[in-house]
């Protein structure tokens, strides 16, 4: 057997948007039967490039060769009959259609549906047995999980006969299960000599998958090394151009008095969904509280009603006393006067608005404050500015110019500015939504840095994300939500993410006692008593 | 009311549902595609002076309906142009086709004909001629089945019979084509059509231009088979009527059918107010009659329970990862 042509490769890639190189001369090699990890931050050009590669963009200079034949790749359609399938971060499913039609559309084979549908019903069955591909041919997309909307995707790209399967962050919407599901297909792939190319921002995935990692930094290619003769701390220095902190450097809690006491909420939205189903839990001073969870499981909800913009039922008291969850003073704006900040979940949406200036952004929700105002009528713009400075210089938001519209900000420094907003308040309580989502490494232990201080000042903090690395290594105590409802509570350092995967996922392992004893291990623990430890 | 009155009615009903349905299935494949379209109102009323114009100068209605095509057809290539090629506001294009329509017809008119915005008055082979079905003669004194068969049944212009054979045929493409499931995916992810490597732009094209061919066909009918020629706004409203049939019936053929009967039903109503009048008992305003249709649109939208339109349909197309 004579060397075997690479997979893919691709020579001297160059794209620019506008201003912006998003690619620069970029050289890779991907062999065929591999499994290729591509990393870098937000912003690196990984997806820029596989864009290219799919016919999205075109690329301004450079050379596309696939098993050692110089392709172009014009359009969607030449990706596809090159042999390269593509399975998006978001997911590219008709959601009233069933999976049969959308693995169908687009490669039927006749003007008339019946016989591809017939053949493609077969196929999947096939398929289904060979690789643990298994899905319901006849499910609606929108009825159907995640998982089994990612496997179709997948088997969307086989149907057309791809060789080489490109992934792109395909782990940021499934439980841990559901991601060893998705490498034991890869693995299956891998061995029936397809090859692959996963794209992520998580290092223990490559780590895990990989046999070879590409690492994109600024549009480059920074070094393409062997999985097995590299390690975390150097992926990471490599993608971020200097050396990085994985972990979060804390000290024990010094928990306090109680700060937030929630007790049976519930949440039924518009549409007669039950969202949150009893809900309860205490978070106190000096201590993270992690809620983990696969998205859409009522976290969102839950900041909701804590942060003023979902009515509920039950009861919620901050520092002893009740607050209004239904009536007049269940807003945002008596939230905050009762201490409680919030950094919302989607910043873009809910956090900021996009087109306005930083200055503007950082007083939104504080902006009756006596210190911004220069008469009854008027605001003191000049003061807002100049505060929007020192928030700038002391959350080192890059760059500086509080003229700047938020949109124009990469993700870490737009959160960096909700964060400068809602900390510089001085709440009791800070509730946090996926306070590292679509944030480059850098600035994650940035921000992983400010939680931690304010914890260490005696505040509470409430911290929901579905990323169970940062639950880990930031919570003091961490709480799983399934189904609107609380699964259960455990210490960081007596779990970890097997059992909290299986939580997540609704299943419940042997509970560790009741949710209040956890509270009182929790505060055992902290003050150094361990004969009370269950 | 006797049945032959109730005949009559019906009778009424076919020829006064069939532009509305004509209209209504041209909504459902622009829709379906994502393209909404508030312009049928101004593209039916562009057919229906044109077919009205040619069959006039030329004596001859399938020039006219042809005609009638085509103008309709040129205003949803400038639709499809601004809301597919150049990504602009779909609701914003359709209006600017129905002012366009509402405003150049009657001038038109006006410079051509010289008779106060109107086409001279359709006689002979300018008009479409009814159709009498076989056996309509021989059948016609068999009870109940023979008047239904003669009255209601036979005797209508070529183009009802098109129109309500559109149904059958627009459900099959829809669901039993290659085609119609590339249609109907546009209409709610284009995203996805694009990735499997078919042409967003192609099906939306394609999609507009059947709805600029039946909607051209909506107004010809107006023009020289309902009426007999062109006047001034003479579409009134069908155009939103057959947009409120196609929410009505939440994008589906059969359903649209029902719908435009609905609707065509109440404007038959309008027509014959003196049955109504004998029926109730009473009289009854003719102006709240003619609005019955929008406000029984405005008041049924609440029962039918969520219509939800496509998911894609106003939104231009841009590529994004």
């Amino acid at each position: 057997m004579t060397d075997l042509a690479p997979a893919i490769e691709l020579k001297g890639i160059s794209k620019a948007f506008g201003p912006v190189q998003a690619n620069k001369d970029i050289s890779i090699r991907v062999m065929p039967g591999t499994i290729h990890g591509i990393i870098g931050e937000n912003g690196a050009g990984k997806s820029t490039l596989m864009s290219i590669l799919y016919g999205f963009y075109k690329a301004d200079a450079g050379e596309i060769w696939i098993s050692g034949r110089k392709t172009t790749i014009p359009d969607s359609q030449a990706a596809i009959a090159a042999g390269i399938g593509m399975v998006f971060q978001h997911f590219k499913l008709v959601e009233n259609f069933t999976v049969l039609e959308n693995v169908v559309l687009g490669a039927e084979d006749s003007a008339l549906l019946r016989p591809s549908l017939a053949r493609a019903r077969r196929e999947l069955k096939s398929l289904a047995d060979e690789y643990e591909l298994n899905v319901d041919p006849d499910a609606v997309i929108q009825d159907v999980g995640v998982g089994m909307q990612q496997r179709v995707e997948i088997l969307k790209a086989l149907y057309r006969k791809a060789d080489i399967l490109i992934l792109d962050e395909p782990t940021g919407v499934l439980t841990p299960a559901e991601a060893d599901h998705l490498f034991r297909i890869l693995e299956n792939l891998k061995r029936e000599g397809k090859t692959i190319i996963l794209i992520t921002h998580k290092l223990r995935e490559i780590m895990e998958i990989t046999d070879t990692v590409s690492v994109m930094r600024r549009g480059e290619m920074t070094a393409t090394v062997k999985t097995s003769e590299t390690s975390p701390p150097e992926l990471a220095e490599l993608m971020v151009g200097r050396k990085v902190l994985l972990r979060v450097d804390k000290a024990p809690a010094q928990i306090g008095r109680k700060i937030l006491e929630v007790r049976d909420l519930n949440v039924t939205d518009t549409k007669g969904v039950h969202r949150l189903k009893g809900v309860s839990f205490d978070v106190h001073a000096g201590e993270i509280l992690g809620i983990a969870g696969v998205a859409g499981n009522g976290q969102s909800e839950l900041l909701e009603v804590l942060g003023g913009y979902q009515k509920a039922t039950g009861s919620v008291r901050v520092n002893g006393e009740e607050i209004d969850l239904t009536g007049a003073k269940s807003d945002g704006q008596s939230r905050r006067a009762r201490g409680i900040s919030h950094v919302p979940e989607d910043r873009q949406r809910e956090g900021l608005i996009m087109d306005f200036h930083a200055w503007e952004n950082t007083v939104f929700g504080y902006h009756h404050d006596a210190r911004y105002q220069k008469s009854w009528l008027l605001m003191d713009n000049a003061a807002i500015k100049h505060d929007t400075e020192g928030k700038m210089a002391r959350f080192d938001v890059r760059p500086p110019d509080p003229k700047l519209a938020a949109k124009n900000f990469s993700g870490g420094n737009q959160q960096k500015m909700v964060l400068a907003r809602e900390i510089e308040r001085n709440p009791d309580l800070l509730l946090i939504g996926q306070p590292t989502r679509g944030v480059d490494i850098g600035a994650i232990e940035f921000i992983h840095q400010q939680i931690v201080a304010l914890r260490d000042q005696g505040k509470a903090i409430l911290l929901v994300s579905v990323e169970l690395e940062e639950i880990l290594s930031l919570s003091d105590r961490i709480a799983v939500m399934f189904d609107g409802k609380i699964m259960g509570e455990r210490m960081p350092q007596d779990t970890d993410e097997k059992e909290l995967g299986l939580l997540m996922a609704g299943m419940t392992t042997s509970p560790r006692g009741p949710l209040h004893k956890a509270v009182e291990a929790n505060l055992a623990h902290a003050s150094g008593d361990p004969s009370k430890e269950t | 009311m006797d049945f032959a009155t109730l005949l009559q009615m019906l009778d009424a009903t076919v020829r006064l549902a069939t532009p509305l349905l004509l209209a209504c299935l041209a909504g459902l494949y622009s829709e379906r595609a994502g393209i909404f379209d508030i312009g049928l109102e101004g593209k039916m009323l562009a057919a229906a002076f044109l077919s009205a114009a040619i069959a006039s100068v030329t004596g001859n209605v399938w020039l006219g309906l042809m005609a009638g095509i085509g103008a309709s057809l040129l205003l949803s290539i400038i639709h499809g142009l601004a809301s597919i090629t150049f990504r602009g506001n779909q609701l914003i294009s359709g209006v600017a086709i129905n002012f366009l329509a509402a405003g150049l017809t009657v001038v038109i008119a006006q410079s051509w004909f010289a008779q106060g915005g109107r086409t001279p008055q359709l006689s002979g082979d300018g008009r479409f001629s009814s159709v009498t079905l076989p056996f309509a003669e021989t059948l016609r004194d068999v009870p109940i089945l023979g008047p239904i068969y003669y009255e209601l049944i036979s005797g209508h212009t070529p183009l009802v019979y098109f129109a309500f054979f559109m149904v059958p045929v627009t459900w099959w493409v829809l669901y039993r084509t290659r085609f119609g499931l590339r249609l109907r995916a546009v209409g709610e992810n284009p995203a996805a059509v694009d990735t499997a490597g078919v042409s967003v732009v192609f099906l939306r094209y394609a999609a507009v231009g059947i709805c600029g061919v039946l909607c051209g066909i909506a107004g010809a009918y107006l023009a020289t088979a309902l009426q007999a020629g062109f006047t001034k706004d003479m579409s009134a409203g069908r155009g939103y009527i057959a947009l409120a049939a196609l929410i009505f019936a939440k994008w589906r053929p059969w359903h649209a059918l029902y719908a435009c009967l609905l609707f065509g039903f109440l404007q038959a109503m309008v027509l014959r107010s003196d049955v109504v009048e004998r029926v109730l008992g009473f009289s009854l305003n003719g102006q709240f009659l003619d609005v019955l249709p929008f406000i029984l649109v405005v008041l049924l939208t609440g029962f039918v329970g969520k219509a939800t339109a496509p998911k894609a349909g106003g939104e231009p197309y841009v590529k994004e990862r």
